[in-house]
């Protein structure tokens, strides 16, 4: 595939890692903020070709980790209902609410589909008008403008039994609350390149001089995972922190103009919840008082349910970096993808999962034997 | 988070909303095109969840290995270096 | 911005009470269920061995048996259906047991609604199927349920062949050194499913590799290949079956990712779905464990036949430690390949 294959050189690879070799002179700690990368570096084993001084901390980029337990609480109520087809991500379906997750709600006979865009479950609503159709609108920057079109054209084409129930977040409050947060332990930032194709580079200029921290635009392939460590460890070594673009293949520093008229259009800037970090202001969206018809959460009149803790799960410093997940003392232990305590050991991206996945074997705990 | 795959424009069809067909290595699909009014058969669009979301530009695509030449990525290892 | 951090998160569905979806997976939970439940209560020698199919005595002669449901949804898909599925998956691990296929039993549960002219393409795919495959339907079964009770069609095949003279393929067999090689590229079968599935759909289908494995398997037998072990890669795809045999052999196999062959088309549909397709489904591959001075005799054999056109040798068996099944990158990093938790879900994030 053009534009992918080009970008998995074993021989470009090596090289990259040779120049960090001899750029790094002292320890770094950088976070990649987007589950996709995190997922990138343990496929491919790309942090094994970083010298050792390079430490790379996984972030709250995934929105399977991030969706607090009342929203996935709201799915779980409204996936129950009869007349509901509840469609969703595959990504979200073994993501634990309160004690249940979408795949337990389809086993006990709700009609539960996994869709590949929005824009199939609008358009299983126009061919279900005897059904409810609500598509669960999690995501970042990158996925909020698929939902808006999906709600817009419902709205143009009238068709009243879609709607969506929006969990949508914001990346660079995140950042800035990890940012701010003590005990920070990150020296630098890749930012997620997909997020910057829609909004742009520029929210992100206030952070990297108001905490000094440099921040690089950066791909999903192995080499733009290595050019942008590169790029940030250069900026480290020389004293450096502005924002750069790795990604510049996809990322126009303005972003993507037409679909951010679109989320204006049907989106506002609201407050919320992260899981593993708490309460963010204006750090999501959620549909103007136009769309409300189309509002899931409205229609359904679903009231939240507190989500029962586990104390045992430190996922929420899994999520900020301030803990890696070998460091966890349930990690694959108490702790595994098949009894997982977290949502982070649940997403396919999720920094724990991904570490239990492909790097078991060089954790303390033995692989699993019949 | 935010899986997105370069693939090739190959029609496009404008209408209330933009759609048209892009390949994928040997698949097709659907794609909603109204987010990259400028993109043309022929173009590479980066896809997520059934919509285009960027135009691929030729131009920046290549700098990964201006870049890795520029810090002369070489194939010896130079002892020291740093910029 | 509070610096009170919540660290809330909700405890895991971990036991579970009634049968999830994931236990029909093929990963973890589906191997805790066979130890669990069936392996502790039926405790036939024949059964403990956990090959494709059993291999029993039988007046001088070794009889390979073997029984698979089939529930496809859905039940039409580029190049096959359920029934041709139903055929070539039984005669698959009748020869994955080094058997020659023979007869097959074929049960039917229908839904109350189903259309007659459906069963009728299902049944006449069968004849089609075992015709190529040199067996026969022998003996069967019919049961209608009210609607709602079955998903349209389900199919129950049972098979019985004959173990070829002197041969003994079995993963106690795999012994540390072996080469393991695959007969094909990989990941068809589950993509062309996908590939109709409402919601998933691509304008241009993938193809299933649905197919017998028989001939295949008679061709590197009667050329007098050592095989060892051979196992098709069914649900959970070639790492599911990797994990298997690493784990019923006790021990460790390094496989070399950019020596797996995966159709182009196969690979653009894994990248968009956010799929390894090294964990989707095939109904027409194998891997063979041979040692190796038998390599090359073997990708001889199996690249002249066309159903082997695509066959490579994909890594070694090491001495463990038992059931770790590791690969080695594209970029020579290393990586676990696991069992993998559930089905594997398309993803976009």
């Amino acid at each position: 595939m053009r534009y992918v294959e080009e970008y998995r050189g074993a021989d470009e690879a090596r090289r990259y890692a040779r120049a960090l070799q001899s750029l790094v002179t002292r320890p770094w700690t950088l976070m990649e903020v987007c589950g996709g990368q995190t997922h990138a570096i343990v496929r491919f084993g790309i942090d094994q070709l970083l010298p050792p001084q390079i430490t790379l901390l996984h972030g709250p980029g995934c929105p399977v980790c991030v969706t607090p337990v009342e929203m996935l609480d709201k799915a779980l109520a409204i996936a129950s209902r009869p007349g509901v087809v509840f469609c969703s991500f595959g990504d979200m379906l073994r993501v634990p609410g309160s004690g249940r997750d979408l795949l337990s709600v389809k086993a006990a006979g709700g009609d539960v589909r996994i869709v590949y865009s929005p824009m199939d479950a609008l358009a299983l609503a126009e061919r279900l008008p005897e059904r409810e159709v609500v598509f669960f609108a999690v995501g970042f920057e990158t996925t909020a403008p698929a939902c808006a079109m999906a709600v817009h054209e419902a709205r143009r084409r009238g068709l009243r039994n879609f709607s969506l129930l929006v969990a949508h977040v914001l990346v660079p409050p995140a950042m800035e609350a990890l940012l701010a947060a003590p005990g920070r332990r990150m020296d630098g930032f890749l930012a997620a390149g997909h997020v910057c194709t829609i909004m742009g580079m520029e929210a992100y200029e206030p952070l990297a001089r108001a905490y000094r921290v440099p921040i690089v635009v950066t791909g999903f392939e192995p080499l733009d995972l290595l050019q942008g460590i590169h790029m940030c460890v250069a900026q480290l070594e020389s004293g450096r922190a502005t924002v750069e673009n790795q990604y510049a293949r996809a990322v126009r520093v303005v972003g993507n103009e037409s679909a951010q008229a679109m989320l204006r259009e049907v989106f506002e800037v609201v407050p919320r919840t992260w899981r593993g970090i708490g309460p963010i202001a204006a750090s999501g969206l959620g549909l103007r008082a136009a769309f409300a018809d189309w509002d899931a959460a409205r229609k359904f009149d679903v009231v939240s349910v507190g989500g029962r803790e586990d104390a045992g799960c430190q996922s929420g410093l899994v999520l900020q970096g301030r803990l890696k997940p070998p460091e966890c003392p349930a990690f694959g232990t108490r702790c595994t993808p098949d009894t997982p305590l977290g949502a982070t050991m649940v997403s396919s991206e999720g920094a724990c999962a991904a570490y239990y996945r492909y790097r078991r074997f060089q954790s303390p705990c033995p692989p699993t034997s019949p | 988070m935010c899986l997105g795959i370069p693939g090739e424009v190959l029609s496009a069809v404008d209408g209330p909303l933009r759609m048209g067909r892009v390949a994928f290595g040997g698949v097709t699909k659907d794609v909603c095109l109204a987010y990259v009014p400028e993109a043309t058969p022929g173009d590479f669009v980066v896809v997520h969840a059934g919509f285009a979301i960027s135009r691929v530009d030729p131009e920046g695509a290549r700098r990964v290995f201006a870049y890795l030449e520029e810090i002369g990525g070489t194939d010896e290892v130079r002892e020291g270096e740093s910029r | 911005m509070s610096a009170d951090l919540a660290l809330s998160c909700p405890m895991p569905l971990g036991r579970h009470t009634t049968v999830q979806l994931a236990h029909g997976g093929g990963g973890r939970l589906m191997r805790q269920l066979l130890e669990d439940i069936f392996l502790e209560d039926f405790r036939a020698p024949a059964l403990a061995e956990r090959h494709d199919s059993a291999v029993v005595p039988l007046g001088g002669q070794r009889l390979a048996f073997t029984t698979d449901s089939y529930v496809v949804m859905p039940r039409f898909f580029p190049g096959g259906n359920i029934g041709t599925l139903a055929v070539h998956g039984t005669v698959n691990d009748l020869a994955m047991a080094g058997a020659k296929p023979l007869y097959l039993s074929a049960g039917f549960i229908l839904e109350e609604g189903l259309a007659l002219d459906e069963l009728r393409r299902v049944v006449a795919s069968m004849r089609e199927a075992a015709r190529e495959c040199g067996v026969e339907i022998v003996t069967g079964d019919t049961k209608v349920v009210d609607r709602g009770k079955a998903d349209g069609l389900f199919i129950n095949t049972s098979g019985v062949g004959r173990v070829l003279e002197g041969v003994s393929v079995h993963p106690r067999r795999v012994t540390p050194g072996d080469a393991v090689l695959v007969s094909g590229d990989v990941g068809r079968h589950g993509i062309a499913v996908l590939s109709v599935r409402e919601g998933l759909a691509f304008d241009t289908p993938v193809v299933s590799d649905c197919a017998s494995l028989a001939p295949l398997v008679e061709a590197l037998f009667e050329a007098g290949v050592e095989v060892h072990c051979l196992r098709d890669t069914t649900r959970g795809g070639l790492a599911t079956a990797l994990n298997e045999i690493a784990l019923d052999a006790g021990v460790g196999l390094v496989v070399d990712e950019p020596a797996v062959p995966v159709d182009a088309s196969v690979a653009g549909a894994c990248e968009l779905l956010g799929l390894d397709p090294l964990y989707v489904a095939c109904e027409g591959r194998m891997v063979a464990f041979v040692p190796e001075p038998q390599v090359e005799r073997a990708l001889e054999v199996l690249v002249r036949h066309p159903l082997g056109a695509g066959a490579a040798r994909i890594g070694r068996v090491t001495e463990g430690p038992a059931g770790m099944v590791s690969l080695r990158t594209r970029l020579g990093g290393q990586r676990l390949l696991d069992l993998l938790s559930g089905e594997q879900l398309p993803r976009i994030c």
